[in-house]
């Protein structure tokens, strides 16, 4: 379903990516790992277009979305929860839904309601300022956004960092009910414990390259931990 | 006592133009960031639209302009947002430079145009007169703003257009990755901000002379309007608008007008000691 083939990028002359290339295949969970400043998202970034991909390609779905938009890509239906669980402040919880809905092709106001029954504790809150939600609500709202517009594939950048362990778990059951649904996940992720639950496939990067892949079994490794240890 | 009661309606509608100006900075500089000073040649632009539809529209040349002076001066703004502007977001200080350029063209494509001197447009019949020391025209000038206001309130909070234009302004590369087409959102802010100057400058015509550096007198006032008022605030911009206005007349009335610009400047920089974020300010947790 998705397809990265040698993908580079980077911030002005710095190069970030190295040739990243990686699959996730329809209804797969791919958890991308690694140690700070690896370029976990730059590499969702670029995947997503909202960093313009200096070499390789990006294929989704068998076409070549390298050069596309980022909305053109959600058009396409590929979505993308960016990290630290970002809304729009001053609209309501309702009002950022409303905002995505009205953006996506479909338009059909039942994907609303479907999205809002991932996350029912947003319920009682539709009509709050997003600005005012805590740090766990927002990005329980930032996932249930990207949901409305009925994805194929959910991009994920650490949706568990800075959040209060109770929502932790909430918001892992909601992406392994969604996995389990059928949606494609591609998830960046920092807690060993967390991917090892709910990944079919597991990729680390280090410097910009993926220097191990695998079965999510072998994420246990004793070479998978010396990668991961900080 | 009296000239205070006089001095009146001259305070309110210059606050109104103000508030009209200011309510299309308030869209692009407010919420887009871009320091636009050709916003004064829209007003112009609008102001000669009347202008010239006098000759078809005669005494209601004002009515008529006022849709059309806001395409005429919305349709310049997405152009200039297209051609120019576009590729310097981002980088304040080169918009400034080649806005301020653009203006300077845009006056001397005027005199080049219309002619050096001012030229005059007639009120429609019924704007003559007044009741007691409010003159309909000012009065109209007050109705228009208001009317203005309402109207983007309502556009901005009720319609799907105002809320993919929030979300892009509130976080651009969010409303991106949320589907939104944010180059499409981007047009649309700027043919709207635009196209109220134009509407404020049909609104001069009915108070004063049109002339090619129309823009000018008043572009500087709708910075302050909208810094002090607060960036992006729309109630901001009406309480500024109408303290800015007040204080020019009654500054003008009891003094002169250079002196007059020396106290509103004055009062603007110690009020901005106190507040230099506004009178309103945007709070919210995820303020970045």
């Amino acid at each position: 379903m998705l397809s990265v083939e040698g993908l580079e990028a980077g911030y002005g002359g710095a190069r970030v990516l190295f040739g990243v290339s990686l699959e996730v295949a329809a209804g797969q969970l791919v958890c991308v790992m690694g140690r700070n400043g690896v370029g976990k998202t730059t590499l969702l970034d670029t995947v997503m277009g909202v960093l313009p991909a200096t070499g390789g390609s990006v294929t989704f779905d068998g076409r070549d979305v390298t050069r596309l938009k980022p909305h053109e890509r959600v058009r396409l239906g590929m979505a993308y929860v960016p990290q630290g669980h970002d809304t729009f402040p001053q609209l309501s919880v309702l009002g950022n839904l409303q905002v995505t809905l009205e953006a996506s092709p479909h338009r059909d106001p039942a994907a609303l309601e479907a999205a809002l029954d991932a996350f029912p504790k947003l319920k009682p809150l539709l009509k709050r300022r997003a600005g005012f939600l805590s740090g766990g609500q927002q990005q329980q709202l930032a996932i249930a956004r990207a949901l409305v517009t009925r994805p194929r594939l959910l991009i994920l950048d650490e949706p568990t960092e800075g959040i209060q362990p109770s929502i932790i778990l909430e918001i892992e059951e909601a992406i392994e009910r969604l996995h389990a649904s059928g949606l494609a996940v591609l998830l960046v992720e920092q807690y060993l414990d967390l991917a090892l639950r709910l990944a079919d496939r597991f990729l680390i990067l280090d410097a910009g390259r993926v220097v191990r892949s695998g079965e999510a079994a072998e994420l246990n490794a004793p070479e998978v931990h010396r990668l991961l240890a900080v | 006592m009296e000239a205070i009661v006089n001095q009146l309606p001259i305070g309110l509608s210059i606050g109104a133009v103000l508030l009209l100006i200011a309510l299309g900075l308030t869209f692009t500089f407010g919420q887009m960031g871009v320091i636009n000073m050709a916003h004064g040649e829209f007003i112009m632009a609008g102001a000669y639209t009347a202008y010239l539809l006098q000759g078809w529209a005669g005494g209601q040349a004002v009515l008529v302009a006022l849709p059309v002076a806001f395409a005429v001066a919305g349709l310049m703004g997405l152009i200039l947002e297209r051609t120019a502007i576009r590729h310097f977001y981002g980088r304040p200080l080169d918009t400034l430079l080649l806005t301020w350029g653009v203006s300077l063209v845009l006056q001397q494509l005027a005199r080049d145009l219309f002619g050096a001197p001012n030229v005059q447009v007639q009120a429609p019949g019924w704007l003559q007169g007044g009741i007691g020391i409010m003159p309909y025209n000012r009065m109209f000038i007050l109705a228009l703003a208001i009317g203005s206001v309402v109207a983007i309130w309502a556009y901005m909070n009720r319609s799907g257009q105002g809320r993919r234009m929030q979300a892009v302004m509130q976080n651009r590369r969010l409303a991106a990755t949320s589907g939104i087409d944010t180059g499409r959102v981007d047009m649309r802010t700027f043919f709207i901000g635009s196209g109220l100057a134009g509407v404020a400058g049909v609104a001069l015509t009915l108070i004063g002379p049109v002339g090619p550096a129309l823009g000018t007198y008043y572009i500087v006032d709708a910075f302050l309007v909208v810094v002090a008022g607060g960036l992006g605030q729309l109630r901001g911009a009406v309480i500024a608008a109408a303290a800015l206005g007040l204080l020019n007349s009654y500054a003008e009335f009891w003094s002169d007008a250079s002196l007059a610009k020396v106290i509103v400047f004055g009062v603007i920089v110690a009020f901005l000691q106190f507040r230099p974020q506004g009178l309103f300010v945007v709070r919210s947790r995820a303020l970045t």
